[in-house]
């Protein structure tokens, strides 16, 4: 059951992401990405990892995209359809390619890991998140809030113009 | 056959290349980083997939992985106020065209 369940959440995932990177239509990118990152939530789920599959559905499905398809519609949209890609898009696809080689290449290593997944419960996740990890967990949230007032600052109407 | 940890990682090396490419590839700011979005996703998958198969299981990894995700949307937010910037000064987000601090 749950190699079946795998190889379609990544067929999911892999022609959400294709699709990103393909399409001429930045809307259907926008659409398309949520697609990939909800398969990867889906993955998630096969790995028991139920909090990462919600946070994932929210922040992602619930705040990225919105956000990006609100910037597409403020920013002009014939502009998108001309735009081609980058002339060198060959030597990208090379090096994705080499890229990918590498990898795998070397992931192939025996590795000390379990062949069965474990799981991990909520309740396990949150004290080690807020014990162990406590201080950095603080530092994200301050990193959160700046890059929040910063974004308010840069977006704002007037300001300096050039 | 089950789902090992080998499944994952090539699923996330499959996914980080996509995202290369379209970073590589692309000119409009906002696709590139829809791509960078992907690669963030797939260096999760591992971080994520590690901390399943590890004996006995540990939280550490899944606790990054929430790290990286508070990562992305503060990111996200940036870009897409840095964008928006860019669009009202030059009226364009081809980053081909974005030139001024070349010398």
């Amino acid at each position: 059951m749950t190699p079946v369940v795998f190889y379609i959440l990544a067929a999911i995932c892999l022609a959400g992401a294709l699709g990103v990177v393909m399409t001429r239509n930045v809307v259907y990118a926008a659409l398309l990405l949520l697609l990939a990152l909800l398969g990867v939530a889906g993955l998630y789920l096969v790995l028991l990892a139920e909090f990462l599959a919600l946070v994932q559905v929210l922040i992602y499905g619930g705040a990225i995209i919105i956000v990006a398809l609100f910037v597409i519609m403020l920013t002009k949209q014939e502009e998108f359809q001309a735009m081609r890609d980058n002339p060198q898009w060959p030597l990208a696809a090379l090096a994705a390619i080499a890229v990918f080689v590498i990898l795998f290449l070397s992931m192939r290593e025996g590795s000390p890991f379990a062949s069965e997944r474990g799981s991990l419960g909520f309740a396990e996740l949150g004290d080690t998140l807020f014990a162990q990890w406590a201080v950095p967990f603080e530092v994200a949230s301050l990193v959160l809030l700046v890059a929040l007032i910063g974004a308010i600052v840069i977006a704002r109407e007037g300001g300096e113009e050039e | 056959m089950t789902v090992t940890l080998l499944h994952f990682q090539v699923l996330a090396a499959a996914l980080f290349s996509i995202g290369i490419y379209g970073v590589l590839a692309r000119r409009s700011a906002v696709l590139i980083l829809l791509a960078l979005e992907l690669m963030l996703n797939a260096v999760n998958i591992n971080l994520i997939a590690y901390a399943a198969y590890m004996e006995p299981v540990r939280a550490t990894g899944q606790v990054i992985a929430i790290f990286v995700i508070t990562v992305a949307a503060a990111e996200v937010g940036l870009a897409m106020a840095i964008i928006l910037r860019l669009f009202r000064n030059r009226t364009s987000v081809d980053v081909d065209e974005v030139d001024i601090m070349k010398w």
